[in-house]
């Protein structure tokens, strides 16, 4: 418990730290990224002019808890932050006599996640029992799924941000080697003063789906986007909510370093990290760790590291001593579990209640992020880069939406406004997009203020901020209150560019000799007058006029 | 032995209920053991012969599983040569086990159990596929997602020797076991 809620402040402070350091952090990919050399030393380009650098591989394994009212193999529920061991049956504590039960929801759940990533979905599936002694595993062994997972050989998508402006989508593909079904263990909480372990099984037997990764991945930022593509698709599917802070997805990264063409050089694993953004950090030290320890002519240990979110480094853990003998055997008190293709295929007389059936589930999956990001570009015309950002965002798509559905302005028009104002504001203050002082109609009346030409664009920015600060205050309240309305009184406008061209002859008979640029110098200079309230299409007109 | 015979209602489930008993009780090896080399000892009507598909298995049933139990001899010169126990191995097992068995008894009574174990090494699976659990072919239950139990700390608790609050207490991480050598000087001074 005292251990979560360390995890969780860190997170917040991880959030503030990344508006910080880039207040314009528009999407998760840009804040997670890090400057990692050896992410593009695999570009083809490079690779082809430096054969002999040294480059990372990295590989995946996630554990997601599934997302259900009840753990894996007892009807115990599951909670985050229940008083400790308030949430364990018989079978979770592993007293005698008591068997397993598999809850159907957490098979429905892993082969949702299967269908999603693209996997082959196993008929028939077996359950292991894997074995390690350690407190808060009271049996002794987990049961999980060695030999015959529910699902292999998946493809995960995720894109980059490339290119000088990082606005150019590269997409990316990761082989998912399989995902199955296993328990989790319980939680320690170790008090070295009084040198012992305090034992809350609350999370002992939660169901889990682990993910297994193929080490297509070269740098801390490509694993980064994989992991927040996957953990979004988790979250579009249900089956996991995919909370890192909570441990609700936990990532375990395999790294190792080697010259492209040459076989992979030996791995470490390096674990402990709970979030996307030290993910992304974790990796690409262990990559630079592994890269200097080669050549100052040293080896690599194949070995388990911590991560330290403080330090930023990765440090070797004491726990394993030497190559666990995890004495893989079948479960005995669970035959193989067998999935249905589709509804023709049930044998006769089977309880319904009793199937599942992959082509039922495969009917009910949702919309994917990436196929929501191609609807929205496809739709409103948006650049991809923003779609993004849209989706990246808890909420953001359907706040845009909102904003669309009661303004006149252009799709194209209002992203900036939600991409750049709205969730600046947002991080700044570490919101959510639910949380917004600010609703989408609110928004919208500011926009469509703008777009009939009542404001000017720079004075909508200074409504959005007085908005942001007296919530419920209406733009319309706001602009009269203030007198912010855009001045298109032509007499008034006529005087105060007569007093902008005469206080600057220079810049006049500069216009005149040809420099016609330097007219939007004496524009801004009118918009400072009016305090941005000019109508811009008025002013150039009268501005032309006076120095023609 | 018929008891046995009659308890196997297919072949295959009897071979692997009935060794693993045997394995447990540490039979002395009387020299008999289930072989699948064509014997026809003993004959049994076709009706119940036939009854051996497995459901689940992939494979259509394999030639080499003999229709009935079969029961054989194997001499001891069709055995691989006894396995000798090195020091490091026994060290891990007791590990695993948390059982000290280093005694010349014991030890013996280990060898025995693989050497019964290594008549295993006669038969020909080649290209059977094993059998997951006798229970391959019952159907998984499977329980709807629905809150049923575990609010039940105090009882939990009140079995344990030692807790803080609502924690159980464990020593701080996995205790080592003693080295060997510390061992063998704590074993001497021990009843067994």
């Amino acid at each position: 418990m005292a251990a979560s809620c360390v995890a969780a402040s860190e997170l917040l402070n991880n959030i503030k730290q990344i508006s910080v350091l880039c207040p314009k952090a528009s999407y998760a990919v840009r804040a997670v990224s890090t400057s990692s050399p050896q992410c593009h030393a695999q570009l083809p380009q490079r690779a082809r002019s430096a054969p002999q650098q040294l480059v990372g591989v990295v590989g995946l394994e996630i554990h997601a808890q599934i997302n259900s009212s009840t753990k894996l193999f007892s009807g115990a529920p599951v909670r985050f932050s229940a008083p400790p061991n308030s949430l364990v049956s018989f079978f979770d504590a592993s007293l005698p006599g008591t068997l397993p039960v598999l809850n159907k929801r957490c098979v429905e759940a892993a082969v949702m996640t299967g269908l999603a990533l693209n996997c082959a979905i196993n008929r028939k599936s077996l359950f292991d029992r894997k074995h390690y002694f350690y407190a808060d595993l009271p049996a002794g062994y987990q049961i999980t799924q060695q030999r015959l997972p529910i699902a292999v050989d998946g493809v995960l998508t995720y894109s980059l941000l490339g290119g000088k402006k990082r606005n150019q989508v590269m997409r990316k593909n990761v082989t998912i080697k399989q995902i199955q079904l296993e328990q989790d263990s319980g939680k320690s909480l170790h008090d070295d003063v009084r040198s012992q372990t305090l034992i809350d099984l609350n999370r002992a037997g939660v169901g889990l789906m682990e993910l297994v990764m193929e080490p297509d991945m070269s740098c801390g930022e490509e694993a980064a986007a994989a992991v927040r593509e996957l953990q979004l698709i988790l979250q579009a599917l249900g089956t996991c909510q995919g909370n890192m802070s909570e441990g609700q997805l936990r990532v375990d990264a395999n790294v190792s370093v080697h010259r492209p063409g040459e076989p992979l050089g030996v791995r470490t694993e390096v674990k402990n990290i709970n979030s996307i953004r030290y993910l992304a950090r974790a990796i690409d030290y262990e990559i630079q760790r592994q890269i200097d320890v080669l050549q100052r002519g040293g080896t690599v240990q194949n070995e388990t590291r911590a991560y330290d979110s403080k330090s930023g480094e990765t440090l070797p853990m004491r726990d394993k001593e030497g190559l666990q003998d995890y004495r893989f055997m079948p479960e005995p008190n669970l035959p193989p579990l067998i999935l249905y293709e589709d509804n023709a295929s049930l044998p006769t007389g089977i309880d319904a209640c009793q199937v599942v059936v992959v082509q039922k589930i495969k009917e009910g999956l949702p919309e994917l992020p990436s196929v929501k990001r191609d609807r929205l570009v496809q739709t409103y015309g948006i650049l991809p880069e923003h779609s993004f950002t849209l989706v990246n965002e808890d909420g953001l798509v359907d706040y845009f939406e909102a904003v669309l559905k009661t303004t006149k302005k252009e799709p194209r028009k209002v992203i900036g406004w939600v991409t750049n104002e709205l969730l600046g504001h947002l991080k700044q203050e570490d919101m959510s997009v639910c949380q917004s002082p600010i609703s989408p109609s609110a928004l919208a009346e500011l926009l469509e203020l703008q777009e009939t030409g009542h404001i000017s664009s720079s004075v909508a920015k200074q409504v959005f901020q007085k908005m942001w600060r007296s919530p419920g205050k209406t733009a319309l309240q706001i602009t009269q209150e203030q007198d912010l309305g855009l001045v298109s009184d032509t007499a008034q406008l006529h005087s105060i560019c007569q007093k902008v061209v005469d206080s600057h002859p220079d810049e006049v008979h500069a216009i005149r000799s040809g420099n016609k640029k330097v007219l939007n110098k004496l524009m801004g200079l009118v918009q400072k007058e009016t305090k941005g309230r000019a109508d811009p299409v008025l002013v150039r007109a009268i501005l032309q006029k006076k120095t023609s | 032995m018929s008891v046995l015979s009659l308890a196997a209602s297919r072949t295959f489930r009897g071979v692997s209920l009935k060794i693993p008993r045997m394995l447990f009780s540490l039979l002395p090896n009387d020299g008999y053991s289930i072989t699948n080399l064509h014997s026809k000892r003993i004959s049994w009507p076709q009706s119940h012969g036939a009854n051996t598909t497995r459901l689940l298995s992939s494979q259509p049933l394999n030639q080499k599983i003999p229709k009935v139990a079969t029961w054989e001899p194997v001499p001891e010169d069709q055995l691989p040569p006894p396995a000798h126990i090195p020091a490091d191995l026994v060290d891990k097992l007791e590990r695993l086990a948390l059982v000290d068995f280093r005694t010349k008894q014991g030890l013996a009574c280990l060898e025995e159990a693989i050497r019964f174990a290594d008549q295993l090494h006669v038969v020909d699976t080649t290209g059977v596929e094993p059998m997951d659990s006798v229970l391959e072919d019952r159907v998984l239950y499977l329980r709807e997602d629905a809150v049923m139990e575990g609010d039940c700390a105090e009882k939990l608790l009140q079995l344990s020797k030692s807790t803080v609050e609502e924690y159980f207490v464990a020593p701080p991480g996995n205790i080592p076991l003693p080295k060997r050598e510390e061992r063998t000087a704590m074993l001497k001074n021990s009843e067994f």
